[in-house]
């Protein structure tokens, strides 16, 4: 069984993966149940390959890690699961030697060992690949690839290992491309790619699928099983329970830093693994009735584009999009494919063209940002420390630097501040979205990421905007958090606003989407209602049917018929 | 007559070359070095002063060296291991290599130097033309060209460079790598610094043998800008150099043939033309940020 599977598997090339989509799918479950005592591997006997006890590490006052046991057997993908700043990543690091911990023991096969850096990890058969991927955009692949290896030899010769070992595990790759011209998907090959020249014993990867559309992610899986099947373990770090559920052997569940249990996923619920993770039962959104887009058309985009400012960035050509009052409009994509372009040219950081961008029936694309602000529209970008707040400027300032000129009196008499006023408004957004701070007013940066997400949020929502435009609303924020962001998405939909949610979190859009638009390369696909959407749909657009389906609607807009 | 041109515009061209090419491999390594300039002029006057105490114009070249080395160690140690500002440290050695180069170069002036000898390979530099232009230079200048082909096949052909380029590029990735971004961009201070201070005793051994004060004249802050103009492509520094020289050169004979401009408009005329390669560089931003390393400038503190 195992083996015909991995037969199928190495026949697909590229082009043919997303069209069988929905059939791969299937293979990886069944692949799943075959690999489990198909491969013929004890998993659980034998030395375990990495063990870990009381690992503590520590940053100032915060305990990222406090007496953690870890232990992954061969040939085992082992999950690690937990919320945000539960210390996944801290931990992971500690295995890869770029972080020291602080006190706790590490044995590799049985043998006590210490990792001072990751040289010494690679050397033992630890590889890693990422979260935010550690690639030279300047370099092309094969130079990438070389800084990692010990030995590289010469590049020609690792050029053709590249391919070879590329294509033997279906994940081609062309050696001499620079890697800022390639898509992320691509990159995370590379990385991977990378892991497997070392020969890993051990490969941790730190949420690889979040920048995956989901047939990627299946391609995922399989190369995954098939490394377990050849004995070598994966550590995979995921938020995404469903996954993990399908495609690991065993879980470490850590919460504020502390290990709380271990468990088989696949015998569990999405529901109890999530109750481990986070204490307490997750608040679930409410259910709703997707509303009819019966509003006025408060956001017209018609025939956006611009160009691209940097060699890195995305171009933007021909987006139309209209977003009514009352609804949320959700747009899909992988990153990197347009979103913080788009976004900046909503929001006013990027000037257009004035008749491509209307906010209730008034053009505005050469509007500055405080103007769009006072027409009531506000605006989230994804990156909340940097460009949603000053990282050193406490939380009121933060609030006057947006709120300033929309009417909440932040500027009194002779166009001075109000900091009473500015302080009063922040103490109002910490209470209303339980922002958690360790002293009054802190600095932005002294906020944890969810919490800074949650007051980044609050500062827009507060007001009662309406148009919203919100880039990764919930990204790297805990369960509990995000579930109360999307609730007041829905909440400020209803009550008469244009939302609209740009996201690469396909669970999240399901959730507060009353319609669905994927943008691939610069484009953006028809929004269609939530209810003709499916995950294979948005899969194949994200993959690049976008620009299909827009050149589609483009011909029958002009009338020139099927002629192109 | 053109022979006679070309070989100043050799001469010109060459410290500027020198200082370029040391500078290009400190800013791959995501380090902005504005001290070229008074790196240059530490190297004009110690350059100057080893040759005049001994006698020998390799050991001034050797001192020269050395003397740049020292203020880019100065300067390394601040920027990379206490993270000051890399743009006002710079500056300020500026400052402080003019004010330090006046100071030590008191007791040289009027001085009579020491030229380095020409290095004539024989019976080649007796073809006419050809001969003097090639193969009749002082040793420097081949110093020059021949540190531009080993940088170009460094960078670009061997691990060192690659492991340069890439701690230029993305500072985090190289050290979860686990290379030493530090030592690395420190060694490729010092070398930038050696380059400078070579560049500065060939204007006080070779160009102009005496020492006068401030007499790299600026010389610095072309070579920074020939980087750029270069887009941190070592071949293109060549090109750059000779342009640059050419255009000094320029000067002086336009003067001597009495063509009625202001000589202080001839004399400005390097500095336009850096400004106005400056200005048509940074229009085609696709041009410069291709080969920019991302990191330049940028202060990497390990958080370990």
């Amino acid at each position: 069984m195992g083996r015909k599977v991995l037969q199928k598997w190495q026949d697909l090339d590229d082009k043919a993966a997303g069209a069988r989509g929905t059939g791969q799918l299937s293979d990886v479950k069944t692949m799943s149940a075959a690999g489990a005592d198909g491969a013929g591997i004890d998993r659980s006997a034998g030395t375990p390959l990495l063990e870990a006890f009381g690992l503590t590490k520590r940053f100032g006052d915060i305990l990222a890690n406090e007496s953690v046991d870890l232990r992954i057997n061969q040939g085992e993908i082992h999950a690690l699961l937990g919320e945000n700043g539960a210390g996944k990543s801290t931990l992971v690091k500690s295995f890869y030697g770029s972080l020291e911990p602080d006190s706790g023991e590490i044995f590799w096969l049985g043998k006590r060992v210490r990792i001072d850096n990751p040289s010494e990890a690679r050397r033992l058969g630890i590889g890693m690949v990422f979260q935010h991927f550690s690639l030279f955009e300047a370099l092309t692949v094969v130079e990438n690839i070389a800084l990692a290896l010990p030995k590289p030899g010469p590049m020609g010769e690792l050029a053709r290992r590249i391919r070879t070992i590329s294509e033997d595990y279906g994940l081609p790759l062309n050696p001499d491309d620079v890697v800022a011209d390639l898509p992320v998907g691509i990159r995370q090959r590379i990385e991977i790619i990378r892991c497997l020249l070392q020969e890993p014993r051990l490969i941790i990867m730190d949420e690889p699928t979040s920048v995956l559309t989901p047939q990627e992610a299946d391609r995922l899986f399989v190369t995954l099983q098939r490394l377990a099947s050849e004995g070598c373990a994966v550590l995979y770090i995921s938020h995404r329970l469903e996954e993990v559920q399908r495609i690991c052997h065993h879980a470490t569940i850590l919460r504020h830093g502390r290990k709380v249990a271990e468990c088989d996923p696949s015998l569990e619920t999405a529901g109890s693994l999530a109750r481990m993770m986070v204490g307490a039962e997750v608040a679930h959104v409410s259910a709703r009735d997707t509303a009819p887009a019966t509003g006025p058309v408060r956001l017209r985009l018609t025939g956006l584009s611009a160009s691209a400012l940097t060699p890195f960035a995305t171009a933007l050509s021909g987006i139309d999009l209209e977003v009514h009052g009352g609804e949320v409009v959700a747009i899909a994509g992988v990153a990197g494919n347009g979103q913080g372009e788009l976004f900046d040219v909503i929001s006013g950081e990027r000037e257009v063209p004035s008749a491509m961008i209307q906010l209730d029936d008034m053009p505005c694309g050469h509007r500055s940002i405080t103007w769009r602000r006072q027409k009531s529209a506000a605006f989230v970008p994804e990156e909340r420390l940097g460009h949603g707040s000053v990282p050193g400027l406490e939380l009121s300032g933060n609030v006057t630097l947006t709120r300033h000129s929309t009417g909440d009196g932040l500027i009194a008499t002779l166009g001075l501040l109000s900091r009473q006023a500015a302080h009063a408004l922040e103490k109002k957004i910490k209470g209303t979205y339980d922002v958690r701070m360790s002293h009054d007013n802190p600095e932005a940066r002294s906020l944890s990421g969810g919490n800074l997400q949650k007051f980044v949020v609050g500062r827009e929502l507060d007001r009662n905007p309406g148009i919203l435009v919100i880039n990764q609303p919930t990204w790297g924020v805990d369960a509990g958090a995000a579930a109360l962001i999307r609730q007041a998405l829905i909440d400020l939909a209803r009550s008469g606003s244009a939302v609209l949610v740009i996201s690469q979190d396909l669970d999240e859009i399901f959730e507060v989407a009353d319609r669905i638009a994927v943008i691939s390369r610069g484009m953006l696909s028809r929004a269609e209602p939530v209810a003709e959407m499916t995950r294979e749909r948005i899969g194949l657009l994200m993959a690049g049917g976008a620009e299909d389906e827009s050149a589609r609607q483009a011909t029958s807009r002009t009338g020139a018929g099927g002629a192109a | 007559m053109f022979e006679a041109v070309l070989l100043t515009v050799i001469t010109a061209a060459t410290p500027l070359l020198i200082a370029a090419i040391g500078e290009l491999v400190v800013e791959r390594s995501g380090v902005l070095n504005l001290g070229v300039e008074g790196m240059m002029i530490m190297g004009a006057v110690v350059g100057f002063g080893a040759a005049n105490l001994t006698g020998s114009g390799t050991v001034g070249a050797l001192a020269a060296i050395l003397a740049g080395m020292g203020m880019s160690a100065i300067f390394g140690l601040l920027v990379l291991y206490l993270a000051t500002n890399q743009v006002a440290t710079g500056l300020a050695l500026t400052i402080l290599g003019l004010g330090l180069s006046g100071l030590i170069g008191e007791a040289f002036i009027g001085v009579p130097g020491l030229k380095l000898p020409r290095l004539e390979i024989a019976g080649l530099s007796d073809i006419p033309f050809f001969g003097p232009v090639v193969f009749n230079q002082d040793a420097l200048v081949y110093v020059g060209l021949g540190l531009v082909a080993i940088v170009s096949y460094v960078l670009f052909r061997t691990r060192a460079g690659l492991i340069l380029r890439a701690v230029g590029d993305n500072h985090g990735s190289a050290h979860a790598l686990g290379y030493s971004v530090l030592k690395v961009r420190f060694l490729a201070v010092l070398f930038g610094g050696g380059c400078a201070g070579l560049a500065g005793g060939y204007m006080s051994l070779a160009y102009t043998p005496q020492w006068v004060e401030n007499m790299t004249a600026g010389r610095g802050w072309i070579a920074l800008a020939l980087v750029v103009f270069a887009s941190w492509l070592p071949v293109r520094v060549v090109a750059g150099a000779y342009l640059f020289g050419a255009v000094t050169v320029l000067t002086f004979h336009a003067q001597a043939q009495g063509l009625g401009i202001p000589s202080q408009f001839l004399s400005s005329l390097p500095y336009l033309a850096t400004i106005v390669v400056l200005v048509i560089i940074s229009a085609n931003r696709r041009l410069t940020l291709v080969n920019t390393p991302a990191c330049l400038g940028k202060p990497f503190v390990p958080d370990r």
